[in-house]
């Protein structure tokens, strides 16, 4: 199953980013090969339905995990049209890396 | 037509259906219904020590709503010890922020889509998790 973790940046060691639908990028790691891609979020600057937009690109990219801090109202309607996993983890200060190594352990 | 009321948002209804008073000469009249909105009015702000602006924000509400809504949590609870009255907890205007889970082991929280197998925490696997609005 794919997971994707919002990231600031596109490096593993990039700060974990605690909002969905404007986090800079979004990291998808594979858990079956442990490999993990990144894809730019185009919507960081939108100015209205970021999390709506956010959730159609999570669909079209065929994750069925997201982490990451808070979700707004539209983008979690959406998800759990979509059967979409959510995972708010509220620690600070966490990089990326972290996160897929725990998921891996 | 008056304009209708917006969801008030609660994280974890009551726990209890009702109260009833003991050691009194019969329960007169009916029982003073207690909403879900109106118990968690009284929670946030009496039992969770929130300011009205804080608990107004997590219901969803503005603060004006919310001081009108623990104004009636107080005074029911009020009218149904003085007048020696059961409690009933009643669902109310809420919406319940269900299928939250919490892992007990890393603190993650979570959502349970209804195709998930495992119930697992989805971060550290952990089995110790908890449901944040057990349905009692």
């Amino acid at each position: 199953m794919k997971t994707l973790i919002t990231s600031t940046e596109d490096k593993l060691n990039a700060a974990f980013d605690k909002r969905f639908g404007r986090a800079a990028w979004f990291c998808v790691l594979d858990e079956s090969t442990g490999e993990t891609a990144f894809y730019p979020n185009e919507n960081i600057n939108a100015t209205g339905g970021a999390g709506t937009k956010a959730a159609e690109k999570v669909v079209e990219l065929g994750v069925g995990k997201i982490i990451s801090g808070d979700f707004g109202p539209k983008a979690k309607e959406l998800l759990n049209k979509f059967n979409i996993q959510m995972v708010i983890i509220e620690e600070e200060d966490l990089s990326v890396k972290e996160i897929v190594e725990r998921i891996k352990k | 037509m008056a304009r209708p009321k917006s969801l008030r948002k609660v994280v974890k209804p009551p726990g209890f259906k009702g109260y009833k008073p003991y050691g009194a000469s019969g329960t007169k009249g009916e029982a003073v219904e207690l909403l879900y909105e109106e118990y968690e009015a009284l929670k946030l702000a009496d039992y969770d020590l929130m300011s009205h602006q804080e608990a107004s924000e997590l219901m969803g509400v503005s603060r004006a709503t919310f001081a009108r809504i623990y104004e009636r949590a107080r005074r029911k609870m009020a009218k149904a010890l003085v007048e020696v009255k059961e409690i009933k907890s009643v669902y109310g205007h809420a919406w319940l922020d269900k299928s939250w889970f919490v892992c007990n082991h890393c603190d993650a929280r979570f959502t349970m889509p209804s195709t998930m197998k495992e119930r697992s925490c989805p971060v550290c696997k952990s089995f110790c998790i908890e449901s944040l609005t057990d349905d009692k």
